[in-house]
């Protein structure tokens, strides 16, 4: 088969086949496509069916396994354990009953500024679908599609403002998770960008910097939350002469809500920051010098130059990057657990840390029903995320 | 980039969000330590730093070939009192024993995790004796009753009766074996009290009162202003033992089987809405402001670090910090007193406050109630009935070693075990406090201040039903963190702590739970 498809290795010209000739080639060609798609068969079981079972086991079996915990509730018995079938308790729990004040968090009429968030939201939100509609290029099920999205930034955006912009609303968990994930990816995404565009320039010790920013990214998640509670100890911790210095000394991080989710933001930035600014700096060395040049040498601004050559590569990465980091992001617990212990209060309580405190207490059940809300909102959110980049992505390019 | 690459790539992006997706859903628990609970080590008891000499003689074979693991809490206290003596007890019985220390949050699930599965990697457990409920029910611990009994090394009888009779019982039957006692008492800087005159607290008035007085004066000569009271209020951590501690003495006045945590004729909850929690409440975020700006993210720990610096006037705490004392600026300078009590006391029919009188508080000294609040109960060892024989014989003795007078007698008055007082012949017997560093003023005022809780016929004993860590450590843990950070006001946590522990109760069942706490009240023996 090599030889037949290689043009350097041609075979030696044949006569001109009779009828015989080709219906014997016609054989021999169905012959071989058989033997090709058998060997393809076989290697469908030996290289790609191990994989699938490997994450049969390893992911798909867990998840349905945890569907099963997440609409239960574990008891203990003589020999052993047993899940008690509780429906979707857990989930109403969380959502509407006792558990919803910490999780959803505590719901109030929106300000005006409130009220104007959630009225903008709404109007681009249809016009954009409206858009679409009318645009005829959509499908139906595209359609279907953005509308539910619709749906659900609308939601989410009521969820922030009756939580974050009414008056004695309180964010739960899940507003918590969101601010964390917002903030701390725009945080890590600009100061990785600034760091990578000075890496590369030729300064001197150049690959030091290099490898003193990456340092956060080896130290582990715990050591850091660690690392950040001393640090941000105004009374006792190694940085205390410096509050001192500052007139801070009574000043603390932990007694304001939104002074602690900050510090949570800024230490989770110091930490994945190096991971953002690693990437964009190998995409930045193997952008074309060429193109930039030729821009320079045309009259273009180096923030032109920028705008209009740097920003429109680094897409593809960028997309990359930020996707990583959403779905990262929501998983967030070292540093408001170490830190914080999710406090003051629950002011610092991301979804997976109610998890795991609910896991403490063995509560199974809710922690598993935490778990799975998170992965809804992770995928539509990712999927969200994708589905708008990619347009985006496409037009650049 | 070309569609095609990114339609390329579109795929893969999808599987990423897929297994994100899974890897959140199927660990619903991550292993991430938490704040307290730096990573788990299981460290050879015989590789132990600080071990002490070996007792002199040939070594025993009485369990030669055994090889236990006892499961406890990495501390380092508690841990380091096990892997310091395991070498000797190794040595006296030829057995081997592994002391697997995690982090405090991590031992309940751990253990009842490790022993409902049937993997039974432990032989014991080193743990609270409060989640017995959860683990005598299923038939998780071995019963201890006659071994305990009849066992010369332990010396039974010596054993302060509540710790024996209550703290190590379920359902009239010993599960475990006692190696440490706990009540909670405050502290006062005696020096500065005694300069201006003062009494110790009596009632949590005075407290306020002494901490107001104190907040902000250069306690220790540093130069700084200190503060009037250093009580931990970190979530996660204790908060949850001092409001029921505050709230004990409003709740409880007619003895210990009367119950400060539920209405024994109907299960309600009194840790819920009433003047009493309200009282309880106001009177813990008060203290708190006369103690350092980062209470809401201090425990137990940095609460004793800030006292035997001499920065607190005040603390409230277990038998911790009189043991800790020696060798700081707080050495001889410490008192200690009964928990302060309370002059009034809950109507429960009502859900009002009244005065304490004779019929209402029948216990009262000088019109105040005191009820001291025997917090957590005490470290406790006990064995997995599911463990082969062999090793429970041998985790047993490695327990009960651990808790013979020879051995505690000692332990006790080092403030780095972790272990306080529970026995008898340690309130009488001065020399080891002496040798531990403390005056013979401070060890009889230490001493005086517990055997004032013990012998209190008012004392409360800490919840011990069916799923305790869920009412305690969940739901009220939770709700004092939410009141504290000024997130809820009275009320609304109130009812978040009566409508969560209610949920509890229904989840459970009423009859079931109710049966349980009288139950764990009324030990007679």
């Amino acid at each position: 088969m090599a030889s037949r498809n290689n043009p350097i290795e041609l075979e030696p010209r044949e006569p001109i086949p009779s009828g015989s000739a080709l219906r014997s080639r016609a054989t021999r060609r169905a012959t071989d496509t058989l033997g090709a798609w058998r060997s393809d068969g076989a290697a469908r079981w030996l290289f790609i069916w191990p994989a699938v079972l490997l994450i049969l086991a390893l992911s798909v079996f867990p998840l349905v396994t945890s569907i099963a915990l997440s609409v239960s509730q574990l008891a203990f018995s003589e020999g052993g354990v047993h899940l008690d079938f509780t429906g979707f308790t857990n989930y109403q729990q969380l959502l509407f009953g006792l558990q919803s004040s910490e999780f959803i968090g505590v719901l109030k009429a929106p300000t005006p500024l409130g009220w104007a968030v959630i009225l903008a939201t709404v109007g681009l939100t249809a016009a954009a679908w409206v858009r679409a509609a009318r645009g005829g290029q959509v499908r139906p099920i595209g359609l279907i599609l953005r509308l539910l999205g619709g749906l659900f930034l609308c939601l989410m955006v009521v969820l922030l403002v009756r939580t974050l912009l009414s008056d004695g609303g309180r964010p739960g968990s899940v507003v918590v998770t969101i601010i964390f994930v917002l903030v701390g990816i725009a945080l890590q995404y600009v100061l990785g960008l600034g760091l990578a565009i000075l890496a590369v320039q030729q300064v001197p010790w150049r690959r030091f910097f290099r490898i003193l920013f990456l340092i956060p990214l080896t130290i582990t998640p715990v050591g850091i939350g660690y690392m950040f509670l001393m640090m941000t100890d105004t009374s006792k911790g190694p940085l205390e002469p410096i509050w001192v210095a500052l007139g801070l000394r009574d000043f603390t991080w932990v007694t304001d809500p939104w002074l602690a989710r900050i510090a949570v933001i800024i230490g989770d930035t110091w930490q994945w920051t190096p991971f953002v600014f690693i990437v964009l700096l190998a995409a930045l060395e193997s952008l074309d010098q060429e193109v930039k040049e030729a821009a320079l040498v045309d009259g273009a601004s180096r923030w032109q130059s920028f705008r209009h050559i740097t920003v429109p590569a680094l897409l593809p990465v960028t997309t990359t990057i930020v996707l990583i980091r959403i779905i990262e992001g929501f998983k967030i617990i070292d540093m408001p657990n170490i830190l914080l212990g999710g406090g003051p209060g629950t002011a610092t309580e991301s979804m997976t840390l109610q998890a795991y405190l609910a896991w403490n207490t063995l509560n199974v059940g809710r922690s598993a029903a935490i778990a799975y809300l998170l992965l809804i909102l992770v995928s539509i959110v990712a999927t969200t995320y994708v589905s708008f980049v990619r347009r985006r992505v496409t037009d650049f390019a | 980039m070309p569609v095609s690459r990114f339609r390329t790539l579109a795929p893969a992006i999808g599987l990423i969000v897929i297994l994100a997706g899974c890897g959140s859903a199927t660990t619903p628990a991550p292993t991430a330590p938490a704040a307290s609970t730096p990573p788990a080590a299981s460290a050879p008891a015989s590789a132990a730093a600080g071990t002490s000499a070996a007792p002199a003689g040939t070594p025993g074979t009485k369990f030669a070939g055994a090889n236990i693991n006892i499961l406890t809490f990495n501390g380092p206290q508690i841990a380091e009192p096990l892997q310091r003596r395991a070498p000797d007890w190794e040595k006296l019985t030829g057995g081997h024993v592994n002391i697997v220390a995690v982090g405090f949050q991590t031992i309940y699930d751990k253990a009842l995790l490790d022993a409902s599965t049937g993997t039974n990697s432990f032989d014991g457990y080193v743990f609270d004796p409060q989640w017995m409920g959860d683990f005598v029910g299923p038939g998780y611990l071995a019963d201890l009753t006659a071994r305990e009994k009849n066992d010369p090394q332990l010396n039974q009888q010596d054993i302060v009766p509540f710790f024996r009779d209550y703290n190590s019982t379920y359902n009239g039957k010993n599960y475990t074996i006692p190696l440490d006692g706990d009540f909670l008492m405050v502290y006062y800087r005696s020096d500065l009290l005694a300069k201006d005159g003062l009494k110790p607290p009596e009632t949590w008035d005075d407290y306020l009162t002494i901490a107001q007085k104190y907040n902000g004066q250069d306690l220790n000569g540093d130069g700084t202003p200190d503060y009037g009271s250093c009580i931990a209020e970190k979530k996660g951590a204790q908060s949850y033992w001092w409001i029921i501690n505050i709230a004990a003495g409003l709740l409880q006045s007619k003895g210990t089987s009367q119950g400060a945590f539920f209405d024994t004729t109907n299960m309600n909850p009194l840790l819920g809405t009433n003047d009493a929690m309200t009282l309880a409440l106001q009177t813990y975020a008060k203290a708190g402001t006369f103690g350092p700006p980062d209470g809401l993210n201090m425990d137990v720990g940095g609460s004793r670090g800030l006292f035997t610096t001499g920065r607190c006037a005040l603390t409230l705490d277990w038998g911790d910090v009189g043991t800790q004392a020696p060798g700081t600026y707080a050495q001889d300078k410490t008192g200690a007193v009964i928990s302060p009590g309370w002059k009034q006391v809950l109507d429960r029919s009502t859900g009002k406050l009244v005065p304490c009188d004779p019929t209402t508080c029948p216990d009262a000294v000088n019109g105040v109630n005191h009820a001291p609040f025997a917090a957590f109960g005490g470290w406790s060892g006990a064995v997995n009935a599911k463990a082969p024989a062999a090793n429970q014989d041998a985790a047993y003795d490695f327990l009960s070693y651990m808790s013979a007078p020879a051995q505690s007698s000692i332990d006790v008055t080092l403030g780095k075990t972790g272990f306080n007082p529970y026995r008898t012949s340690q309130f009488t017997n001065s020399a080891p406090w002496l040798a531990a560093g403390l005056s013979q003023a401070a060890t009889d005022n230490y001493l005086g201040a517990i055997k004032d809780s013990l012998s209190n016929p008012n004392f409360v004993l800490d919840l011990r039903i069916p799923q305790t860590k869920q009412y305690e450590q969940d739901v009220l843990d939770t709700a004092i963190a939410q009141y504290l950070a000024k997130q809820t006001d009275e009320t609304a946590t109130e009812q978040a702590i009566s409508d969560g522990w209610n949920q509890i109760t229904t989840q459970v069942g009423k009859d079931k739970q109710l049966a349980a706490y009288i139950s764990s009240l009324g030990v007679q023996k």
